[in-house]
């Protein structure tokens, strides 16, 4: 079992290393940021003297480990923009991220799992068929254009809710919150909608697949020739026996909604990490591209470690043959 | 598949009405497409024939040229309708020739790996399933910056963000079926490689492949959209349909709604469309499901 884990941290640092200069590289590649750095009328002196500032007339190996040794020393840079470190900018705007994030995830659980549950255990009644027709859509229907629907009805021709921005924040633990005051809450609802549906389509499909197998299994028949009532029988048997892969899914999308979280920040001006990613792409800010994208190769990497150890944990079969 | 194999799998098809219905919607799309200058009033991209003082008009309009925009026009005066069209025409192109060349990398990949096995096999596979676990937009996101505007730029992103999945469909087939005795028997004869590879794995993670292809062309577009929308797509000169999404967004707080809602259920009614045939597709391919 050790060198089973060792074996997989040492993997996963090899992606790292790939990944950060693949990340170097093609940030590198992309456009001059002498010319968004450097007014265009400035003297020849200040824009060597700027250049050699920010170690741009090295070598490009030699930029990248110096980035790689400051990265390791917890610092990565200064935005060419913002003019602060990079990494003080990505942590100021984690928090709206993670709260649009998690709020989508936990709603998606919510109102997935209950709906899943329902269209499995009554797979031929209408109201399932709807529930799966509108999982379909959630599926297949682009995120930005859901969003733009969401504005365009709430926003604009009800005018019931505001269609962009964070609203009104509350500090607590020293990290300003949405989910505190109800005008953060306003300015929440439709992102986390937005960002929610694609969540919510596949919760329905993993609650229904797994409760229409369930309820053919000998258990649920016993547990009716027992006489339970057929709400405890779901409560007691199907949902604490969909609940596991729920839960690993729950874990697994939460990275992948982080990612998600580009486009629906993009589109409400949510002042997340997504819209800076956005902004920095545009704004050729490369400090800030770097960063973003490590992290989030950092986040993904480890997530993905941990599922492999939990799995490894859990089932002893897949700790042996993998050194092949 | 012979002609009779065709025959049989088309009466399947045409059993689920609604699969028939999308297959007509998207081939109708395409019609529509492919013959955009024909059926349209106007060449959304020859700016000479743009007037401003079209622009922004409701659907019905009758504008200067003196025939109706049934659709409204957008910010730069084009007429809704031709725009779409020719919208449609270029994230058509984009995701059948991304689709195309995904297609043909990830499914080279999976069977080469599924022919040799051993080191070639892990090392193709364990890149391909690393990149199964970051999201294919975030890849495509991060290139297509990386890259920058224009089709090939486009393209590029694209396939590099889909053919992992083309790879893991055609190792899972091809590996299957490299393990069948007959398989075997012909490898231990002095048989060619070519063979083995043209006349029995190839054909055999065909009908998974093409089941594939078909999402992974809608999911092209969509991404295409995304990415266009995003402002990190195609050139502003020529829209796709992600694009007049995008132009029209920031009139929409305003109420004209028809520049961003009218290219937005185009590409949906698309997107759908394609989703539908290829649901039904896999489901006529899928073993387990035969009756």
């Amino acid at each position: 079992m050790l060198g089973f884990i060792i074996q997989r941290v040492l993997q996963a640092m090899l992606v790292m290393a790939v990944m950060s200069a693949l990340v170097f590289i093609g940030v590198y590649a992309v456009g001059n940021p002498i010319d968004v750095l450097i007014s265009p009328d400035a003297t020849q002196d200040i824009r060597t003297e700027t250049i050699a500032r920010y170690g741009l007339d090295r070598p490009l190996y030699e930029q990248y480990f110096t980035f790689v040794g400051n990265i390791l020393s917890g610092d990565m840079g200064r935005s060419f923009v913002f003019g602060m470190p990079v990494l003080q900018l990505i942590m100021q705007r984690l928090p709206a991220t993670l709260e649009l994030t998690l709020v989508a995830v936990i709603g998606a659980t919510l109102a997935g799992v209950p709906l899943g549950i329902y269209a499995g255990y009554r797979p031929q009644s209408p109201i399932s068929k709807t529930i799966m027709a509108v999982s379909i859509l959630g599926f297949s229907v682009p995120t930005f254009w859901i969003g733009l629907i969401l504005i365009l009805f709430f926003a604009v021709h009800l005018g019931w809710l505001p269609a962009g921005s964070r609203g009104a924040t509350r500090s607590f633990l020293g990290v300003e919150w949405s989910v505190l005051t109800l005008d953060g809450w306003k300015h929440l609802v439709l992102p986390a909608t937005n960002l929610a549906l694609f969540k919510l389509a596949m919760m329905i499909r993993l609650s229904r697949a797994g409760t229409r197998e369930i309820m053919l299994t000998d258990t649920i028949k016993f547990a009716r020739a027992a006489g339970l009532s057929e709400w405890t029988i779901l409560r007691q048997h199907v949902l604490k026996l969909i609940s596991i892969p729920i839960v690993t899914v729950f874990g697994l999308e939460f990275g992948s909604t982080l990612a998600f979280a580009v486009v629906t920040e993009t589109i409400f001006s949510w002042p997340g990490v997504g819209k800076l990613i956005i902004d920095s792409i545009a704004q050729l800010d490369r400090p800030v591209m770097v960063a973003y994208l490590i992290l989030i190769a950092f986040l993904f990497v480890t997530i993905n470690l941990t599922v492999d150890l939990v799995y490894a944990l859990l089932d002893p079969r897949l700790r042996r043959g993998r050194a092949a | 598949m012979n002609a009779e194999a065709l025959r049989a799998f088309w009466d399947e098809f045409s059993e689920s009405r609604i699969s028939v219905a999308a297959l007509a919607v998207v081939l109708a799309i395409v019609a529509a497409a492919v013959c955009a200058p024909l059926i349209t009033p106007q060449d959304p991209y020859d700016l000479g024939n743009l007037s401003l003082s079209d622009a922004r008009r409701p659907p019905g309009f009758v504008g200067s040229k003196g025939y109706a925009h049934v659709l409204g026009t957008d910010a730069q005066g084009r007429d809704l309708y031709s725009a779409i069209l020719y919208g449609l025409r270029i994230s058509l192109q984009m995701g059948l020739v991304a689709g195309a060349i995904a297609l043909s990398i990830g499914g080279t990949l999976g069977i080469v790996a599924a022919y040799f096995g051993g080191r070639i096999e892990t090392l193709i596979m364990r890149i391909v399933d690393l990149q199964l676990s970051f999201p294919a937009i975030l890849l495509a996101l991060v290139l297509a910056a990386l890259l920058g505007q224009g089709k090939t730029q486009l393209v590029s992103a694209l396939v590099a963000a889909q053919y992992a999945y083309f790879a893991r469909t055609a190792f899972g087939a091809a590996s299957a079926e490299r393990r069948k005795d007959y398989v075997e028997a012909a490898a231990a004869t002095p048989l060619s490689g070519s063979r083995i590879v043209f006349r029995h794995l190839l054909p055999n993670s065909l009908p998974p492949l093409i089941v594939v292809a078909t999402v992974q062309v809608a999911n092209a577009i969509s991404l295409e959209a995304t990415l266009s929308f995003l402002g990190l797509g195609l050139p502003p000169t020529e829209p796709s349909l992600g694009m007049l999404i995008a132009n029209g967004f920031q009139y929409m707080m305003s109420g004209r709604y028809w520049i961003s809602v009218y290219p937005g259920i185009a590409l949906i009614i698309l997107i759908v469309a394609i989703n539908l045939v290829g649901d039904q597709i896999r489901d006529q391919l899928n073993p387990r499901l035969r009756r």
